[in-house]
Parts: C-alpha cells; sequence; structure tokens
C-alpha cells in the first residue's frame, strides 16, 4: 500500500518534514518559512554535555520545536504519539498508511542503513515521513535525500527505538487539522519577535552571549586542554555549524531566505535589507569554519591561532548583536 | 554564499550519488536553492571526528589484547558509543557496565547478558565472548 505523498528534497530534516506534510496536507509552505516562524534560529552552548566525547553545540532548539511552534502560531492541530514498543507502534504506523496519512517519524541515525557508513551517528533527532509499505520493506521519504527510499520492517524498527539522548521512542506525529484562513503576517511577526528574543537572551550560554562564552572558551582550550582536544572541540563546532541539515552557514542562509519571504508578506523593504546582512553573517561563519579547518588539519598549531579564532568568532556575535536589535525594531 | 560559490568538493557522501540541499543567492541577492555534492572544511571536521573514534578503538583493541579491558570497551568504542548509549540499548546502569569492562568480571558473565550486549552491537553472542583483539 502506498499514499500519494510527494517527496521535495531539504536542508533540513525537520524543516523538511514539516513542510512535505503541511504540502500533502493541502498547506503550500517552504521550508524558510517553516524554519522561520518555527523560529528555528538559535545558539546554544551546552559544555556539561558531552556528544561524541566534546561539549555540546546547538544552532537549533530542541528537536520537535520547530515544528511545535509552527503549528502553534499557524493553529495547525498535531497529533503525536510515542510507543511502549515496535509492536504497538508499527501497528499504529500501518493504520496510519491504511487510511492514506503520511506519517512523520522521529529516528536514530546510526542504523540508517541508506545515510553514508561516515555519517552514523548516535544521534537521535533525525526525522522522516513513512508514505507507504510493501510486503518486506516501508517507503521512506527522508528529506535530506535526493530521492525516496525503502527500509526493512527490522531496519525502521531499529531506528524508531534507538537509544540514548532524545531517544524517540517510536514518536510518530502528523497534522490532523489546518484551518481554512490562515494570518501568516500575524505568525511571522511573532516569530521573528521570539527569535530576536532567544538570541538576545541575558543567558550566559544562549544566543549572542553564548558565541562570545564560546570565542572566551576557545583562547583558553588549547593551554587547558592541549591542542589535540582543543582541535577535536573546534571540529565539533564546525561539524554542528556544518553537516547535512544546516542549509549552510549554521542555519543563517535559510533564515536569510525566511526573511525574504517574510519582507513579501508583511510588505516591508527592511527585512529585505536585513536579509542581505544575514547572508552577510553566514558568510562569516562559512570563513570561521574555514580557518577553524585549516587549525586542525595542520596540527602544529601555536596559541595564536585560537586566539584569531577566537577574534572572528567574537566578530561574528557582535554582528549578531546589532543584527537582532534592528531586527527586532523592523517588525 | 552565492550560487555559484556552493562548494562541490570530494567527500563522503559522494560515493553514495548523495548531494545535499544548500540555501544560496542568485546575482541579486535572490534566495534559491542549489545542490551540494560537499565542502571541504566539512569534510575535515568529520574526518576529525571518525579519526579520533578509530583511535579510541584501536586503543581499545589494545587494552583488550594485553587484559586490561573486556570485549565490552572494545565493541561500544566500535559502535561509536559512550557508556550512556550502551546503558540505553542495553537497559543496564552504567556502573553495572563498568564493572563488566574489568576482563575477570566479563568472563563470569552469564549468556543472558552477554545475548544483551550482542544484541546492542549486532553482533553474535561468539563474536562478541571469543573476542580477542
Amino acid at each position: 500500500m502506498t499514499t500519494d505523498f510527494k517527496h521535495h528534497q531539504s536542508a533540513h530534516c525537520e524543516n523538511g518534514v514539516a513542510s512535505n506534510l503541511l504540502k500533502h496536507n493541502g498547506l503550500n509552505i517552504s521550508e524558510p518559512m517553516v524554519f522561520g516562524i518555527g523560529s528555528g534560529l538559535f545558539f546554544v552552548y551546552l559544555p556539561f554535555i558531552k556528544v561524541n566525547h566534546a561539549p555540546a553545540f546547538s544552532y537549533r532548539p530542541l528537536p520537535g520545536a520547530i515544528f511545535g511552534r509552527l503549528a502553534k502560531r499557524l493553529g495547525i492541530k498535531v497529533k503525536r504519539q510515542k510507543f511502549s514498543g515496535p509492536k504497538s507502534a508499527g501497528k499504529a504506523l500501518d493504520d496510519n498508511l491504511k487510511n492514506n496519512i503520511p506519517s512523520g517519524l522521529q529516528v536514530g541515525v546510526y542504523n540508517l542503513t541508506y545515510f553514508p557508513e561516515d555519517y552514523r551517528f548516535h544521534f537521535n533527532a533525525h526525522n522522516l515521513v513513512v508514505y507507504g509499505k510493501t510486503e518486506t520493506d516501508y517507503l521512506i521519504s527522508d528529506p535530506v535525500m535526493e530521492t525516496t527510499t525503502t527500509l526493512t520492517i527490522e531496519e525502521l524498527d531499529r531506528v524508531r527505538f534507538a537509544k540514548g539522548a532524545f531517544a524517540p521512542k517510536g514518536q510518530m506525529y502528523y497534522p490532523i487539522h489546518i484551518p481554512k484562513d490562515i494570518d501568516f503576517a500575524k505568525a511571522i511577526t511573532k516569530a521573528i519577535k521570539a527569535t530576536c528574543r532567544d538570541m538576545l537572551a541575558p543567558v550566559p550560554i544562549v544566543g549572542v552571549r553564548g558565541i562570545k562564552y564560546v570565542a572566551k572558551q576557545i583562547r583558553k582550550w588549547p593551554v587547558k586542554l592541549g591542542v589535540r582536544k582543543a582541535n577535536h572541540y573546534l571540529a565539533q563546532i564546525v561539524r554542528m555549524q556544518e553537516e547535512i541539515g544546516t542549509g549552510g552557514g549554521g542555519f543563517r542562509f535559510i533564515y536569510a531566505a525566511f526573511l525574504q519571504e517574510a519582507a513579501v508578506v508583511l510588505k516591508n523593504d527592511q527585512l529585505k535589507e536585513l536579509s542581505f546582512e544575514m547572508t552577510a553573517i553566514g558568510d562569516m561563519w562559512r570563513d570561521f569554519a574555514v580557518e577553524a579547518g585549516r587549525v586542525y588539519k595542520k596540527r602544529s598549531a601555536k596559541p595564536d591561532v585560537y586566539n584569531l579564532l577566537a577574534d572572528q568568532l567574537t566578530a561574528i556575535a557582535e554582528k549578531e548583536e546589532q543584527f537582532f536589535k534592528k531586527l527586532r525594531k523592523a517588525v | 554564499m552565492k550560487e555559484s560559490e556552493v562548494p562541490q568538493d570530494k567527500s563522503n557522501i559522494e560515493s553514495l550519488n548523495m548531494r545535499e540541499l544548500c540555501y544560496a543567492t542568485d546575482e541579486k541577492g535572490n534566495y534559491t536553492t542549489a545542490l551540494s555534492s560537499g565542502w571541504e572544511p566539512k569534510t575535515i571536521a568529520l574526518n576529525n571526528a571518525l579519526e579520533d573514534i578509530k583511535e579510541r578503538t584501536e586503543e581499545a583493541r589494545q587494552q583488550v589484547i594485553n587484559g586490561v579491558a573486556s570485549p565490552v570497551v572494545y565493541f561500544m568504542e566500535l559502535s561509536k558509543m559512550d557508556i550512556g548509549i550502551l546503558a540505553g540499548y542495553v537497559g543496564m546502569w552504567q556502573w553495572r557496565i563498568k564493572r563488566h569492562f574489568k576482563p575477570k568480571v566479563f568472563a563470569g558473565l552469564s549468556d543472558k547478558v552477554l545475548q544483551k550486549y550482542a544484541t546492542a552491537f549486532l553482533i553474535t553472542i561468539d563474536e562478541f565472548k571469543n573476542f580477542k583483539g
């Protein structure tokens, strides 16, 4: 059995699933719009949480938050279910497919067999859509892939019940109600304000202040931790910023694309100007990744190099601070 | 990032003919999407992480050979896990798993417990028990 679901590739999995499921249900909404209205742009540094033996950095809010906020702001109702085991989880999914409901799933990446081996880490906040089933396989639309793919029943059970941080517990979700008249302008204004609030939050590890804090730490790393560990941590920042899913520059380019769409909806030319500015900031993040790459590739780093990187990051933070202050006033 | 600058470097996804979607601007600064086969700084960062796992796995293998660590440590590193993730998969407390890191304690484990580990590591119980490094 299969549903008449259409696959569109996206940069980020959660945006992509949300956008694809809503499109299927008759609401034409782009990935940047999903990301922007879901207030997806973020920065947080969690030194006390270790991922792959390095501190956690994130350029996005908690898994599920983007779709959750999007739904709330647009008045869409989304049904979310978690399950105690593969049996009940599989049955609920099969029932949905029988009723022609393509369903979003939260899964772990480590056992996703169609992913390149090198990309398979224990990361549990990946999202995909199941849109059909054959005798042996589930038909999968993974938004970061160019085309649709399949997983065997056993393989899908394994990724739905992956363990570790953010264990998906079989989580399945799908929209059940989409209002007829949606006030996009109101939702966009609200979302932009929330993003400005997050990025300018008076919390040392969040938003602009978080970026500045990381810059300060980078100066200390080579002395405090040794070059090897310092480089490992640096690589972690770059991976979180550029890994499949961010659309480049730690989501800054997707956000700039959102601002362009928002400028049209709100008839606000200032947002278009700010979009160009955000693109420039994204390019600064890219430059940072290039410089960081040079440092850990050579491995013969002097403390100077780390100071240079820290300066670069501080400059980005300052640019973003000005940017979000302007953006707050623009809406 | 300009559309013309979307990187098409060699990467770990290229072998699978996989390309990822990027957001980039046209000559007027308007956004569009483009596919990228990879970007070198990113590949370097990923390889750095993979290299680190390789080193940790090799270290664990030597420890198994020298009789200071059990196969649990080796297969944990090989599966890119840490003790928290492994605890989730086998459904045991972390302190209990830490005890199983000792070869002496490992030698006395029941088949039932060994099976839990083998399932988590996706190997057979014999492969697991008889791993000598």
